[in-house]
């Protein structure tokens, strides 16, 4: 049985939240450090590191990786400032007793921030070892190197002391100064400088994933795996109109199944059982009368025209520079066009699970969340307990990119288990991962040019009006951005978000803005929005990055001199160039000329930058004109995310996003009623299948070691939906403008 | 009502009492403690619950229980051992292919069979015969890699 127990998690180093003590036997004879950790806190040395009395590291990482190899870059981060092995840096992440509130998963930070506060503790430590050791040695500091976790004398060789010597098994009892800021802007500092980039030896190397033999061996536990003893399991009931409550519920109907208890409370209505799967059946069979609620949605075919007519919440208005009235007043011609975004669903691959056993006065949540600290919180007000009576334990879960459906199933569980007071486990059904997750916004897009005789721009315009992207904030850390808690009644307290394209067009007047919209149902809507990966990212870029392309179609310009025309920062231009380059690019306007056949060929180039990264894709696509279905066969990324910590890594970071963005933008689209949610299996919101998976993704890594390293998580799906269209532009002349770009509305506008 | 239902696991025989219509999946995984396979979608949609029955490659989330009395059920725990991997599981940590990994009992099962009926199948056969399942991550490209270089292995 995988009863949970200590023993059973520590076997797989850094796996997760694998390694929560870090064991302090033989503390011999250490005249420095105390015997007792500090309090975890920002602000302690501890709080970020600790060496074992072998010397062997532990980081504590308060952020997650979600599959990518963050911890691992972690650890290559801690060993280079540290001067110890990669191989002997244990990374623990996600179990809020041992680290601190660094944000969790979050906006591809883990290494961009994440691994600041790390960097500086791993050297801080190393100049309080190294001090100690002079000391001890009797030898001046700069007499003193650092080789593999020993500190030896300059040309003395045998007058060493190893880290595990110095201070293995105790504690450093140090202060750092933090600024304050829980969440992904925290940082904390001591006194020592990290190394500079030229130094390092271990950063941008490639070791491999720790947690990669325990999945492919079946042996690593995920958060579906976790039993702890008593445990009942756990399913939810969602309505069948969206808005409606229950009226009635009746016991009766699911009295034939052992042991099965319902629990309701106004709209929360679970269920729980001994058996799973008499829990799942008891699902299917309870029957509850539900209130008549008139259907929240409008058609979905009228999709965009709701967005187009709701009024306006927010808008914001980012960009705006030049004179934009008089531009357009004397254009001698004017390009305009307008795009389409569907809901989109994070469909993880496995629903959310969660584990709680909450006491009276304590509770214990095992999450799969990417934000576990605040999940934590979150089940903490969910109860009615103090935050620190909370322990919440990060087990991998289910891929998740963005505020999924685990950020929902913690508060279900909670629930569950105070209500039967029993520890509870809650899994979704595949209905409810892709039907009653949190969607990725639905949007339009206006773009205009103004263009002057000789067809330069003079005028750009691009404003987006869509649902928020964060109509349910990006953690769960409060109850009422649950789904449980929308339920029950708490109203949802939308928060206003979208965003402009992030390029650097020199236009001589231009402007970005957004628009958000109301959400269509105040509480508890299948359709609530919120992060889904690279947030807005991916629509607004294909709307952008597409009406770049129609600008230089418009004035037969080869989209790729175009776009060097006018861009300004260099390294937005440099891999604008790298790309084309490699994918050995043929100057001339799209579409291509020869476009007879039944298979057509193009060629189509895209790009964005991302908070502080730069990505530029070459999508090469065949199309079958007689079923309007677009095989991207070929992908030439051009990636730069300045200091590159793991190349391996980031590759296959970049081919998962690439194949993600593909999927997006060729077959993604919430489909609903009046009523619900209607795309609630594979069947009905399909991704891209393995038999459509591109030939070849080509990447060419850009390293800027004189620059902090970015995240790398989401950039480079940002560009592919609109390198895509601009291919199929270029294959068959046809604009499409509404994604995804699927076979019929392709086939529809080819006839 | 229960019944009692035996067949062979990774080697060993084993018995429970279950109400035959339950999934194998379940039984899998709460009677007989696995971990591994996992509950993607309960409707034979994607493949997270895969494992071989007598050899063919079954969506155990779909396949009542009953029906797998008498048989030899192996799990991807049961395909290779860090000791003796498989070469499939060679070539998926050569590979480093998995993100969350969540997906991989799909893969790894359904190709292992593939490989087993056609040693040296060509890119279309590797693509075909994967076809269906899922992995959200979208680690396609690394997927296809992994069964190139396996197959090359035998
Ligand atoms: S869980 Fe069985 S196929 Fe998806
Ligand atoms: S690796 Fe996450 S679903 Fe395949």
């Amino acid at each position: 049985m995988t009863q949970f127990s200590i023993d059973r998690r520590s076997v797989f180093k850094g796996a997760g939240a694998l390694v929560v003590s870090i064991g302090i036997p033989g503390v011999a004879a250490a005249e420095i450090g105390k015997p007792v950790k500090p309090a975890l806190s920002p602000d302690q040395l501890d709080s970020w590191l600790a060496v074992k009395a072998d010397g062997d590291v532990v980081a504590y990482f308060g952020k997650m990786d979600m599959g990518q190899g963050v911890d691992v870059a972690i650890a290559q981060i801690v060993g280079e400032e540290l001067d110890v092995p990669f191989e002997r840096i244990n990374v623990v992440m996600g179990d809020t007793a041992w680290t601190v509130n660094q944000g969790g998963a979050s906006g591809s930070t883990g290494i961009q921030k994440g691994g600041i506060p790390l960097r500086n503790a791993a050297a801080e430590a190393r100049r309080v070892l190294v001090e100690l050791a002079s000391q001890r040695l009797g030898v001046p500091a700069d007499r003193i190197e650092v080789t593999d976790g020993v500190v030896a004398v300059s040309g003395d060789p045998a007058r060493k002391l190893s880290y595990g010597e110095l201070i293995g098994g105790r504690y450093f009892d140090l202060a750092m100064t933090w600024n304050g800021k829980i969440g992904n802007d925290l940082v904390a500092e001591g006194q020592a400088k990290p190394k500079p980039p030229s130094a390092y030896k271990i950063v941008g190397q490639s070791p491999p994933r720790f947690d990669v033999p325990a999945k492919v061996f079946g042996k690593l536990d995920y958060v579906t795996d976790i039993k702890v003893p008593g445990m009942l399991h756990g399913r939810m009931i969602r309505p069948p109109v969206a808005g409606a409550v229950p009226v009635a519920v009746d016991d009766g109907s699911v009295q034939d199944l052992p042991g099965v208890r319902v629990v309701c409370d106004k709209g929360f209505v679970g269920i729980v059982a001994e058996r799973e799967w008499d829990a799942v059946q008891a699902v299917e069979r309870l029957h509850v009368t539900w209130s008549e609620a008139a259907p929240p949605f409008p058609e979905m075919a009228a999709l965009y025209d709701h967005i187009r007519q709701a009024s306006v919440v927010k808008r914001e208005v980012p960009v705006a520079t030049g004179e934009i009235d008089p531009a357009f007043a004397s254009a001698a011609r004017i390009v305009e066009a307008e795009y389409e975004w569907p809901f989109q669903s994070h469909a993880s691959m496995g629903p959310a699970c969660a584990v709680v056993d909450a006491r009276a006065d304590r509770a214990t949540l095992w999450t799969g969340s990417q934000k576990p600290h605040f999940a934590r919180d979150g089940v903490a007000r969910a109860l009615g307990l103090p935050q620190d009576k909370v322990h919440g334990i990060w087990v991998p879960g289910p891929g998740s990119y963005g505020r999924n459906d685990a950020g929902d199933a913690g508060i279900d569980a909670a629930l569950l288990s105070k209500a039967v007071d029993r520890p509870v486990r809650v899994q979704g059904m595949r209905y409810e991962g892709h039907g009653w997750d949190p969607k990725g916004p639905a949007s339009i897009h206006r773009a205009r040019a103004a263009l002057d005789k000789d067809g330069a721009v003079i005028g750009y315009v691009f404003e987006s009006k869509g649902f928020s992207r964060i109509d349910i904030d990006t953690n769960e850390s409060d109850p009422s951005y649950s789904l449980a808690g929308q339920l029950m009644g708490l109203p949802l307290k939308s928060l206003q978000g979208f965003g402009v394209p992030a390029e650097s067009y020199g236009f001589a007047s231009k402007r970005s803005a957004w628009e958000t919209i109301a959400p269509l149902l105040d509480r508890g809507s299948p359709l609530r929005t919120a992060h889904l990966r690279d947030p807005v990212g991916p629509q607004i870029q294909f709307a952008s990055e597409s009406f770049i392309d129609e600008i230089a179609a418009a004035t037969a310009t080869d989209p790729l001199a175009f776009r060097l025309r006018y861009l300004k920062a260099p390294r937005d231009i440099a891999v604008v160039k790298a790309a084309a380059e490699r994918a050995q690019w043929d100057p001339r306007p799209s579409p291509r000329p020869d476009r007879s056949g039944d298979t057509l060929s193009g060629r189509g180039i895209a790009y964005a930058q991302r908070s502080g990264a730069v990505v530029a894709i070459v999508a090469e696509v065949e199309i079958d004109r007689r079923t309007g279905k677009v095989w991207a066969r070929k992908f030439t990324v051009a990636h730069d995310c300045g200091l590159i910590i793991n190349p391996d890594g980031l590759r296959r970071c970049i081919e998962g996003n690439v194949v993600q963005g593909t999927s997006r933008a060729l077959t993604e689209e919430v489909a609903f009623d009046r009523a619900k949610v209607t795309s609630t299996d594979w069947l009905s919101y399909p991704i891209l299948d393995i038999s459509e998976t591109p030939e070849a993704v080509d990447i060419v890594l850009i390293n800027r070691p004189e620059l902090p390293p970015a995240g790398a998580g989401e950039s480079s799906i940002r560009p592919v939906a609109a390198a895509l269209a601009n291919a199929v532009f270029d294959a068959t002349g046809v604009r499409l403008r509404r994604a995804p770009l699927t076979p019929q509305r392709l086939k529809a506008a080819l006839a | 009502m229960a019944e009692r239902i035996a067949f062979e696991l990774n080697g060993e025989t084993r018995t429970v009492e279950v109400a035959p219509d339950t999934p194998l999946l379940y039984v899998l995984r709460n009677e007989l403690g696995l971990s591994n396979p996992h509950f993607g979608c309960g409707l034979a949609q994607c493949g997270a619950c895969t494992v071989h029955v007598d050899g063919a490659p079954t969506r155990s989330c779909s396949l009542p229980v009953s029906q797998a009395a008498g048989t030899k059920v192996m799990t991807l725990a049961g395909l290779g051992t860090p000791e003796h991997p498989h070469r499939l599981q060679a070539a998926f940590i050569a590979e480093q292919v998995p993100q969350c990994g969540y997906c991989l009992n799909g893969w790894i099962m359904t190709a292992a069979a593939l490989l087993r009926d056609t040693p040296h199948p060509s890119e279309q056969q590797i693509r075909d015969g994967l076809s269906g399942l899922k992995c959200r991550c979208g680690t396609h490209m690394a997927i296809l890699r992994a069964v190139r270089r396996a197959a090359q292995a035998a």
